[in-house]
């Protein structure tokens, strides 16, 4: 496992096999997104930074509400 | 006035008998004060009331029904209950007539998903679980109290009030020819989980109810199949939920599924919804066969506990004081080990061998283990019946992993219920000179094969015993000279010394496969203090009496006098 994060190349490739695994898992993408996550836990190994990334997800979800509050 | 069901239940393989009411002495004048009163005849009274009675403490069980409970319930005994049903000298129509079982299958889709084998290896006598329905372990532990000549079982009588003051509590009791009052020194509440005497006290649960409600229906029919736990995830008939099957003694299957959320008790348990989904799971194991349903209820899940076990001269066990998820069989069981370690203590203290502290001790010890189970059942409920839309989806998704992949698969371990560990216990007393590895103080006394068929813990006299192994004469001679020095501030102490067959003799057990000393990591001279409930409490090499006197003060809570948590090795003023 790499331990550093993905440089700007990286990203975006994981941003585009993201976004086109979506699509084919279609009606399932839920499903889908919960089991990358869950995965992706488990390799990483790393419970902290798990932690992390739950934290960062859970900010701004509905952008135009924060917006509103700014 | 109370006026209980005195037709026998209907049972496909249990002959239910009605008891009649006896007209108790108090009803005519008689001022009678019994050392304790234990408020239901269910297997947590019934354990707790033969318990006492191996400590020679009498004590009358006030049960409200003519007859044992209906309906199998709580079906499967661990190896610690088993074991404490040995303790109290009421296995044998266990072993005689339950189902041995050690493994379990979960299946989603049509595949095996998870298969789990409990540890069970050649030291254990029992077996991890033993499936007995409900009304026989009633059955005979009843047989065990009437047979001890010193538990007197009230039928038809229900506890409606309580007072208490300093010397005892005054039960209020409800009967078919009137009410009485009975006295009693202390009292134990174990009337389930609808306890009379938690509402008369004002008492409530902390924890969590979780969402949903359960069917169990159980059938008889020829299934072929193996004892063995087996978990159907999201079958087609009931998509989101499962299904359990076990087997029971007599030709009997247990059927146990989720309710869709939608769905309420009353229309699960119409004879017609009950049957169709009895089928389908019938054509599920693939056993498409004939059958017939002995009983059905609804159960819901709940992670509940009292934070107290005492409330002054009363003290609570079983369902009374908790209340536990199904999934890990940890009803019954957690109420077994209640009983083991409430009996004792609560004998000491009536005999006038240890403090109130002692009682204190009981609810220290239990409630923490209850949280341990409260935490434990938790996760195995949110697996098997999510309480959210998150949890659900986890869920969903952990079976979809499973059925490509290894990793995930222990999350569907529905980690079944085990002996809790006294190890934070204020009765212990730190061991000196074993092996680092040794069984500690807190851990239930380890069973070990001195035989064919000859277990260590089958030996195991009531009361405190030291437990220790000896090579040659000399060092035999060493600790039996100790275990007689040893102040026992009036406690029952037995030895039990494990030597080879040279050395045998009374208080001796012979280890003719040379097992023991492995089990226990024990060197010539080793030597346990093993508490009344089969706790171990103390571990030393070579001891000398002072310090065995020691252990057995602190065990009997003389420490816990002073404040949970005080030092260990206090040596009595009385001992110096």
């Amino acid at each position: 496992m790499k331990t550093e994060p993905l440089d700007t190349a990286g990203i975006e490739d994981a941003y585009d096999r993201i976004a086109e695994a979506i699509d084919t898992a279609g009606a399932h993408r839920e499903l889908f997104l919960v089991k990358l996550a869950l995965t992706l836990a488990w390799r990483s190994g790393d419970p902290q930074m798990l932690r992390e990334a739950i934290a960062i997800a859970l900010l701004d979800l509905d952008a135009e509400a924060a917006d509103r509050s700014r | 006035m109370h006026q209980p069901r005195t037709e026998p239940r209907q049972s496909l393989y249990h002959d239910y008998q009605v008891h009649d009411f006896v007209r108790p002495a108090e009803m005519d004048g008689a001022g009678v004060v019994h050392p304790v009163a234990i408020v239901g005849a269910g297997p947590v009274g019934l354990v707790t009331a033969l318990a006492l009675a191996r400590l020679g403490v009498r004590s009358v069980l006030l049960e409200a029904e003519a007859q044992v409970s209906e309906g199998s319930r709580a079906i499967v005994l661990t190896r610690r209950s088993m074991e404490i049903l040995q303790s109290v000298g009421a296995v044998a129509p266990f072993v005689a007539t339950g189902l041995p079982w050690k493994s379990g299958r979960s299946f989603f889709r049509g595949h095996e998903v998870y298969r789990m084998e409990m540890p069970h290896d050649d030291d254990d006598r029992f077996w991890p679980g033993t499936n007995t329905q409900q009304q026989l372990i009633e059955q005979y532990l009843v047989d065990a109290a009437e047979a001890s000549g010193r538990v007197e079982i009230r039928w038809q009588t229900a506890c409606t009030g309580l007072a208490q003051d300093e010397s005892g509590v005054t039960l209020a009791l409800d009967t078919p020819a009137g009410e009485y009052q009975l006295r009693a020194r202390r009292v134990v509440a174990a009337d389930g989980g609808r306890s009379t005497v938690r509402r008369c006290l004002g008492l409530r649960f902390e924890g969590e109810n979780y969402p949903g409600h359960f069917v169990i229906a159980d059938i008889r029919a020829d299934l072929g199949l193996p004892t063995e736990r087996l978990c159907f995830f999201d079958p087609d008939w009931n998509p989101g939920n499962n299904v359990l099957v076990h087997r029971e003694p007599d030709g009997i299957w247990r059927i146990d599924f989720r309710l869709p959320d939608d769905e309420t008790p009353a229309a699960a348990l119409e004879p017609e919804t009950l049957a169709a989904r009895i089928g389908r799971v019938l054509e599920m194991v693939g056993r498409p066969v004939q059958w017939q349903l002995d009983w059905a209820t609804v159960y819901t899940a709940n992670t509940l506990t009292l934070p107290d076990y005492r409330a002054g001269r009363v003290l609570f066990a079983g369902d009374a004081a908790h209340l536990l998820p199904i999934f890990g069989v940890r009803g019954a069981n957690t109420g077994f080990q209640d009983a083991g370690n409430l009996g004792w203590k609560l004998a000491m203290v009536e005999l006038g061998l240890a403090p109130e502290a002692l009682l204190d001790t009981y609810s220290h010890e239990r409630v923490a283990a209850a949280r341990e189970i409260c935490a434990e059942g938790g996760r195995s409920t949110r697996f098997m019946s999510p309480p959210s839309p998150g949890f659900r989806l986890l869920r969903d998704a952990t079976l979809s992993l499973v059925l490509s992949q290894d990793w995930p698969r222990p999350l569907l371990h529905w980690r079944t219920s085990r002996p809790h560990d006294y190890s934070d216990s204020p009765l212990n007393t730190a061991p000196t000179g074993l092996d680092g590895t040794a069984p500690a103080p807190g851990m239930p006394v380890p069973d070990a094969r001195l035989g064919e068929d000859d277990f260590l813990l089958g030996h195991l006299p009531d009361g405190f015993v030291l437990i220790g192994f000896a090579d040659d004469a000399g060092t035999l001679a060493a600790l039996e000279r100790s275990a007689a020095q040893a102040p026992t501030h009036g406690a029952p102490l037995s030895c039990l010394w494990v030597v080879d067959a040279g050395l045998a003799g009374a208080d001796r057990v012979v280890d003719s496969l040379g097992r023991a000393p492995a089990r226990y990591r024990a060197r010539n001279g080793d030597c346990w203090l093993a508490r009344p409930d089969q706790h171990l409490c103390a571990g030393w090499h070579q001891p000398d009496g002072t310090a065995i006197g020691a252990a057995i003060a602190r065990a009997l809570g003389h420490d816990a006098a002073a404040g949970i948590g005080a030092e260990a090795n206090v040596i009595l003023e009385s001992d110096r």
